[in-house]
């Protein structure tokens, strides 16, 4: 069993509804060489019931490519929310209509739709393997600047004229995407990356960074989804973490106390730091938090939570303090946020 | 499960409601948050507490807490 995962539940994301949209037909192709490398006969499209032209481009493509020999196919339209697409909520909502995770181990592998090992794959991955079968490996090999080859679909997103999704060839640093699409360090604060799953960065450290999942890696970045966020230099670095994190509290599956109860209190005393009303204890408390809920969930929702707020508090800490102590913002000079 | 097997603790944390048992009865091993869920161990459980560990899983009024072989792709 093959599940193409287009769910997209990651806000600031486009990249997998603009393909599928755009692409279909590389998708699905993808999908059948995968459903051939693992012996599936089934193959099942999974995509966010809230991208309608991704919907309509793969029905429509499906049955354009009607009496094909190819495994069985349908489409399910994901529930909107930002844990739907995770591995086991999709088999979960494929099987059963709730799209929430579910204990692992068995992992989807073993027993996934309808109790079948089930490969989960993203869509953008499935559609590279599209190509490379098409094209050769020789040929996917001739783009990349640094050790990882090829190219990759990336969200990019604030601080710049023109956001969008853009495929760049692995390596390509932040600062040519944004300078390219009318960003500069000047106008830029801080950059998020890899989604709401991902990590903060400051501006200087990472303008000159290429987009390289290994590289990221080793300097303690996450590639992810491919998301470049670009917080404009006049908005406050406080205030839009605690926006991610009210977000992120809300997306809870609601299942694990650890992350209900955990998500919840990070949130909410992120919250009030960032509008300086901080308590005496909050940003310890949002440091003890933040390294308890780790690890201590049916899914990683949790841990992703975790990195950014981490990441957030390394590279915004003297504004974190600064609000706490002085319950104003340094960047509006306000009480009041900005973000 | 064989003597020389190394064994875990590990939470069903859709099933773990909180009651926090397992942290009154093994405050040395499990330590619990504000909320009273658990905060477990890392790495493989010492046999030698093996009885009173096997108390705390029967005494779990969610059965969320499990006892079990460290899966094999997560030894060494």
């Amino acid at each position: 069993m093959v599940v193409a995962n287009g769910a997209e539940g990651e806000v600031a994301s486009a990249k997998d509804r603009i393909l599928m949209a755009h692409r279909p037909h590389l998708v699905i192709d993808g999908a059948i060489l995968a459903a051939e490398a693992i012996g599936a006969d089934e193959i099942v499209f999974y995509i966010g019931e809230e991208h309608e032209a991704a919907l309509t481009a793969v029905k429509r493509a499906l049955i354009e490519r009607t009496g094909e020999l190819r495994p069985s196919t349908r489409v399910v339209a994901a529930p909107i929310g930002y844990v739907a697409g995770e591995a086991s909520a999709a088999v979960h909502y494929i099987d059963s209509g709730d799209a929430r995770p579910t204990t692992s181990p068995p992992r989807v592998s073993e027993f996934g739709v309808q109790g079948r090992p089930t490969l989960v794959q993203n869509v953008e991955s499935l559609a590279y393997a599209a190509l490379i079968a098409r094209f050769g490996d020789r040929w996917f090999r001739t783009a990349g600047r640094l050790e990882r080859r090829g190219t990759a679909l990336i969200t990019l997103t604030g601080a710049v004229r023109e956001e969008g999704v853009r495929e760049i060839e692995l390596g390509t640093t932040v600062g040519e995407i944004a300078a390219a699409a009318g960003g500069s360090p000047a106008g830029t604060r801080a950059v998020v990356l890899g989604g709401y799953f991902g990590t903060w960065a400051g501006i200087g450290d990472v303008w000159d960074l290429p987009l390289d999942p290994d590289t990221m890696r080793e300097r303690g970045l996450t590639f992810g989804c491919g998301i470049v966020g670009l917080l404009p230099s006049e908005h406050c670095g406080v205030s839009a973490t605690a926006q991610i994190m009210a977000f992120m509290a809300k997306e809870s599956a609601g299942q694990c106390g650890p992350c209900i109860f955990g998500l919840r209190a990070i949130g909410d005393a992120t919250a009030r730091v960032a509008h300086g009303r901080a308590g005496a204890g909050d940003l310890g408390d949002i440091e003890r938090w933040t390294s308890q809920v780790v690890g201590r969930g049916a899914c990683h929702h949790p841990d992703g939570a975790a990195q950014l707020m981490a990441s957030a508090m390394e590279v915004f800490g003297d504004e974190f303090i600064h609000h706490a102590r002085h319950g104003r913002c340094s960047i509006s000079g306000s009480r009041v946020d900005v973000a | 499960m064989s003597p020389e097997r190394e064994v875990r603790l590990r939470v069903d944390w859709i099933r773990c409601d909180g009651y926090g048992l397992c942290g009154d009865l093994l405050p040395d091993l499990i330590g619990l948050d504000e909320w009273r869920y658990p905060i477990m161990p890392p790495g493989p459980i010492d046999r030698g507490q093996l009885n009173e560990i096997q108390r705390a899983v029967d005494c779990c009024p969610m059965k969320a807490l499990i006892l079990e072989p460290v899966p094999a792709d997560r030894r060494g």
